[in-house]
């Protein structure tokens, strides 16, 4: 009797945890699953546009929705103008305090620092677009005596600030990975430590350093709240330097600001919805050059360990 | 030409000072952000503020119908968040094998973590609003904020199930344990302080975006609270963005003690994650 109980007890059981492991399997593959949805409703609802709207105005410098004019152009060097900026100022800055984290600030700092990079990270960005509004952009405009200071140079700088908890740590991560022997070998050499540092440390770093800039500016590109607060939101395209610090209109703050206001199945409905698949695509493109940065160091890793 | 070059001494005192500053430029502006808007919103913060309705064109009144929202939906991620995402850590952490399907988990992986917050937000109304019909509700933004957050879960996890030492499963195998009964009795209790930092970030990051619920949930002005998950609602996040951008003639205090009240709640949760992180890693005995 008893035999025949247990004998039950562990087939419900082994029932149970056939189902849990199929359940762990299912969620296993459920971010493939996701990502391939996104795309395909993206393009489901991106893809009429191409029908709708002829591709000569899809392709021209003018966009007005209201007068049917797509032309994609400014949106697409809005946030081009945005994001290298922001990319050129974040990553000098994020790697200069990955080093300063990682080799020069004492224990003591360090553990101070590290938790405020983090806050920095969950800073929202919708408050971080509110200080850049009401603190940050009149501050500009009177420092550069320009008509006002929704400009993409304010975006660029509070991009750059807010991609800079990706940078760093991505760029402590690569630091850390050069090994001590490499540091102890230039030191014993008698070079001082920021010779190591700069002719040791970061040039085995180097693959390392080109991811962290594409996640950065994979970061920056997507970034939807502050550059829509912040950067004015005129549809132009820059033409010099001059427009640097003027307003400017990003593909992300075009769909958060209109997409609320449209109808459904409308010709600019579907337009949004082909902006948001071009950012797809682009993010995914950056996303899959830095994983191939990674597996090709993890490959590396592999060698000199066998 | 090299008399004129710097002693290395030197060399390295101006870098090292270089670099030091790029750390000041950095940290700075965090102290500088929260501390204003702490200095400036603190008068706004009232015992009304937080649990009343906004009135006279929400220039009056409170935030209750925005915070109990924003709680609705960080529940809610949660909710569609925290299984899947374990899940897939231990799937990655415990089960996957080092081949092509494994490769692709991981490159979808850092994909849906790059996917920026607003194409989320249309994802979310193309198949939650309008082809599923939930309508814009805290259901539709809730799935959206929920895979939104997967990513962080998913990698946090997994590195917490990681850090587990072998030796642990080994032992507990050779004692007759199935590879379930390993992971349920041995692994998840000694990752569980990690994976609930991570699912702690990783909802803090839902509970501040204002991009993906624009459409799928958010109300301009709505001055009740949800009943079901059928119900739209305010939210503080997109209520900021609101107060500050949508309405003309709003007083500043109100502003700024609206982004005081989304800060704490983020940046609490924040505090909390990495009290418990400290906290067991102090206990850890490997």
């Amino acid at each position: 009797m008893t035999n025949e109980h247990e004998e039950q007890q562990k087939r419900s059981l082994s029932w149970l945890e056939f189902l849990i492991e199929r359940a762990i399997q299912v969620s296993g593959v459920s971010a493939i699953a996701l990502v391939v949805l996104i795309f395909l409703f993206l393009i489901k609802e991106g893809a009429p546009a191409f029908f709708k709207v002829p591709l000569s105005s899809l392709f021209a410098a003018r966009w007005y929705p209201i007068e049917s004019y797509f032309g994609l152009l400014p949106l697409v060097m809005g946030s081009m103008i945005v994001t290298i900026g922001a990319a050129v100022v974040s990553l000098p800055l994020g790697l200069a305090t990955a080093i300063f984290i990682a080799e020069i600030a004492p224990d003591w700092v360090r553990d101070i620092l590290k938790p405020f990079v983090e806050v920095l990270a969950g800073i929202p960005s919708v408050v971080i677009g509110f200080i850049g509004m009401l603190v940050f952009a009149p501050l500009i405009r009177v420092a550069l005596d320009i008509p006002t200071g929704l400009t993409a140079f304010t975006g660029v700088l509070l991009l750059a600030w807010m991609a800079l908890p990706t940078v760093v740590s991505v760029a402590e991560d690569v630091l850390d990975a050069v090994p001590k022997t490499y540091r102890d070998a230039g030191l014993a050499l008698g070079m001082t430590r920021w010779q190591v540092i700069w002719r040791i440390v970061l040039p085995a770093g180097r693959s390392g350093v080109l991811m962290a800039l594409m996640l950065g500016v994979g970061r920056a590109i997507g970034e939807t709240m502050t550059v829509m607060m912040v950067t004015g939101n005129a549809a132009r395209i820059p033409t010099g330097l001059r427009d640097f610090f003027m307003p400017v209109r990003t593909m992300t703050a075009t769909i958060a600001a209109e997409m609320g206001e449209v109808a459904q199945g409308s010709p600019h409905y579907h337009v949004l919805f082909a902006v948001g698949l071009t950012l797809f695509v682009i993010t995914f493109i950056v996303n899959m050059a830095a994983a191939s940065v990674v597996f090709r160091q993890v490959k590396r890793a592999e060698r000199m360990l066998a | 030409m090299s008399k004129f070059r710097l002693s290395r001494q030197t060399s390295q005192r101006i870098a090292f000072a270089l670099i030091s500053l790029a750390a000041l430029v950095v940290v700075a502006p965090i102290f500088f952000i929260v501390g204003y808007i702490v200095y400036e919103g603190a008068s706004a913060i009232s015992w009304e503020f937080l649990t009343a309705y906004p009135y006279n064109g929400m220039k009056s009144g409170g935030l209750l119908p925005a915070i109990v929202g924003t709680l609705w939906l960080t529940a809610g991620t949660a909710i569609v968040a925290v299984p899947i995402g374990i899940g897939a850590a231990i799937y990655l952490s415990e089960y996957a094998k080092d081949n092509t399907l494994t490769r692709a988990i991981r490159v979808a992986i850092i994909n849906l973590a790059g996917i920026p917050s607003v194409v989320y937000g249309l994802f979310g109304l193309g198949l939650f609003v309008i082809f599923l019909n939930f309508g814009t509700s805290i259901l539709a933004g809730s799935l959206t904020l929920g895979i939104m957050t997967l990513p962080v879960i998913i990698s946090t996890a997994e590195e917490a199930l990681r850090a587990v030492p072998q030796s642990f499963r080994l032992v507990s195998v050779s004692l007759g344990g199935t590879h379930w009964q390993t992971i349920r009795r041995v692994v998840l209790p000694q990752a569980l302080p990690g994976i609930i930092t991570g699912v702690i970030l990783g909802l803090e990051r839902a509970a501040g975006e204002t991009a993906p619920i624009l459409f799928t949930v958010a109300a301009f002005f709505l001055p009740r609270l949800p009943k079901s998950v059928f119900d739209q609602t305010m939210a503080l996040p997109y209520h900021l963005y609101v107060i500050s951008t949508q309405v003309p003639g709003m007083p500043v205090q109100i502003q700024y003690g609206t982004a005081l009240v989304l800060l704490i709640f983020v940046l609490s949760m924040n505090v909390i994650a990495t009290l418990i992180r400290n906290h067991y890693r102090k206990q850890r005995f490997w």
